[in-house]
């Protein structure tokens, strides 16, 4: 079974579960993606399926990545991902993948890029605390002290320092997945996820199902 | 947005009366106990109510046993069975907090007459 499907992040909101608890969930637009590539262990070496997702214009398609799509008869796609599978033979190129693989209380795996917060400071980017606001001091935000003196006399690597944050992958792990509408391509994961709206995420099924 | 905007209009409970601060309501809540479901009565003074599109809350007051409690309820809960209106108070503010600090005959809400 293939483990995972592209989507796009719509938003946030609540949904209220048939007990009355109010739960935070994230709308995710997951699928229908397409297989565009069969990826067997006798060609490639691993067994995976290369799936296509969203849409794009022709002209910003290059001629090789169009002559590619071409083969599985669909529409020219904004994403291609790679997901593992376990078997190849159950799938044929242009095959639809939809929802129907996850069901309503599982957990799964969230992933997408984060927020970009371009050159940030220590406190945004590691949570330090900070310094003293008042009472003449005039360390408010800075880093304090990075290391000792004569030895070892250097800073020692990976010291948490300022500078580029967020714009890289993150996953969230074990999301509960609230409800599930497949008329609309719809699922409602209780929580966040990584990445601003209208974002590409990767949603995977757990390696070991709990 | 649409989608966010549609998937709350349809938890709405667009079946509950208009009611307003200083009004006394009856909700009925459903209650869980085991396999039964069973419904309770909060009869009291509603003395705010917080908009919020689906996370609109309001806040019901009454005096039990001498002791004062509020429950604050969102309002498009599905265990809210019914509201009842019991009768419509004039009042001069939205949050009538003051109720809290007077008590016996003070509390009294003058009832809203309609022409």
């Amino acid at each position: 079974m293939c483990r995972g499907m592209i989507g796009k992040k719509i938003g946030m909101t609540g949904y209220f579960t048939p007990d009355g608890s109010h739960v935070p969930v994230t709308v995710v637009e997951l699928g229908p993606c397409v297989v565009t590539q069969i990826k067997t262990k006798e060609t490639d070496g691993y067994n995976a399926l290369q799936l296509g997702f969203g849409s794009k214009k022709k002209t910003h398609t290059n001629k090789p990545l169009a002559g590619h799509l071409k083969k599985c008869g669909s529409d020219l796609f904004n994403v291609l991902k790679e997901f593992p599978v376990d078997n190849p033979d159950e799938y044929k190129v242009g095959q639809k993948i939809t929802l129907d693989m996850f069901d309503v209380g599982e957990f799964v795996d969230g992933s997408g890029i984060s927020k970009g917060r371009g050159f940030s400071g220590v406190i945004k980017r590691h949570g330090f605390h900070g310094g003293k606001a008042t009472h003449g001091s005039h360390s408010h935000r800075i880093p304090g002290s990075i290391g000792c003196s004569a030895w070892p006399a250097k800073v020692i690597k990976g010291k948490k320092m300022p500078g580029h944050y967020g714009n890289e992958r993150k996953t969230m792990k074990n999301i509960q997945i609230v409800n599930i509408r497949p008329e609309e391509n719809l699922i409602l994961l209780k929580g966040s996820l990584p990445g601003h709206k209208a974002g590409i995420v990767e949603i995977n099924k757990l390696k070991i199902n709990k | 947005m649409d989608v966010i905007k549609s998937l709350e209009h349809e938890q709405m409970r667009l079946d509950l009366p208009n009611f307003q601060a200083g009004d006394t309501v009856k909700v009925h809540v459903k209650i869980k106990e085991g396999e039964k479901e069973r419904i309770q009565v909060f009869k009291g003074v509603v003395i705010s109510k917080c908009n919020g599109k689906l996370n609109a809350t309001f806040t019901v007051r009454k005096v039990s046993y001498g002791i004062g409690v509020e429950r604050i309820f969102p309002f498009h809960s599905p265990i809210i069975d019914q509201i009842e209106v019991v009768t419509r108070g004039r009042v001069r503010r939205s949050k009538i907090y003051y109720l809290r600090n007077l008590k016996g005959k003070a509390t009294r809400i003058k009832e809203r007459r309609f022409k």
